[in-house]
């Protein structure tokens, strides 16, 4: 059954993974990376990771694809053609070197197997995440605390139009 | 119980797409949009080591990627909205403030 799952989810991750990238119309393009973190949370889950499975979905999902719908839908873009494939040498040299990494894992992975010892035992709910998070990582997490506050800033600054009047900048809101 | 190795090579993959979708395409959002899945293929290589250690810590610095993810997103997108106000596009290609 689990097996089943994860194949199913696998599928779905890279088939919506292939569409981000091919879709001409961004909205298209930001629906299906929705879908695939979709599907990544479900992998997560299979793997009993249950609360980054729901932050994938809160955050990701939730959070930073609508800010990219938002941004999109803002901008009112028109469809972009696509790239015509491999017109260059450096794309081609890409390719070329993507499919050898690609067989080079693929023939290790054929070779052995990872030792699946310690597992089992480990979920990841929020309780034991949170554990870890507010006592041996609690200074990386105020780090990453003041890191928003600075992109927050750092967005408001760079996004807002240039040489504002302060008058005017209060009358419109 | 699924295979491990599986996962890890579905993170290769998404990896892969997400490096072409940088490489190959011209529009600034949907090139943000690959990043956004090269960050989630690290995530799931790091959950499947967080599982086969038996070790949460891999689970915790996926926590701190997401958020630094969501920081990025939120910059880069504020960069694309001022580039948008200015230049009214977003194509890489033809994108050169910066040279002189």
């Amino acid at each position: 059954m689990e097996t089943v799952l994860f194949y199913l989810f696998a599928a779905l991750t890279l088939a919506s993974g292939l569409m981000v990238i091919t879709r001409r119309n961004p909205v298209a393009s930001a629906l299906y990376l929705v879908l695939c973190f979709f599907g990544l949370a479900g992998i997560y889950v299979l793997m009993d990771a249950y609360f980054l499975a729901a932050i994938q979905i809160a955050v990701y999902a939730g959070a930073i694809m609508v800010l990219f719908l938002f941004v999109i839908m803002l901008l009112r873009l028109e469809p972009t053609e696509l790239p015509s494939f491999m017109n260059s040498w450096s794309k081609r040299l890409y390719v070329a070197v993507t499919l050898v990494l690609g067989g080079v894992f693929l023939g290790l992975d054929l070779m052995r197997t990872v030792n699946t010892g310690a597992d089992s035992a480990l979920t990841g709910e929020a309780g034991a995440i949170a554990d870890r998070l507010f006592n041996r990582y609690l200074l990386p997490f105020e780090v990453t605390a003041l890191l928003l506050l600075v992109a927050i800033v750092g967005a408001v600054v760079m996004a807002r139009r240039e040489s504002p009047k302060p008058t005017a900048s209060m009358e419109e809101v | 119980m699924f295979d491990y190795n599986h996962a890890l090579i579905l993170a290769f993959m998404l990896f892969t797409l997400g490096t072409a979708g940088v490489l190959l395409r011209r529009s600034a959002l949907v090139v943000f949009m690959s990043i956004e899945l090269m960050l989630n293929a690290v995530n799931l290589v790091l959950v499947v080591f967080s599982r086969l250690r038996g070790d949460l810590d891999g689970q915790v610095i996926c926590f701190f990627i997401m958020a630094v993810a969501a920081a990025e997103a939120a910059v880069g997108l504020a960069i694309i909205i001022a580039f948008f106000k200015r230049k009214k596009h977003v194509d890489l290609d033809r994108a050169s403030l910066l040279r002189s």
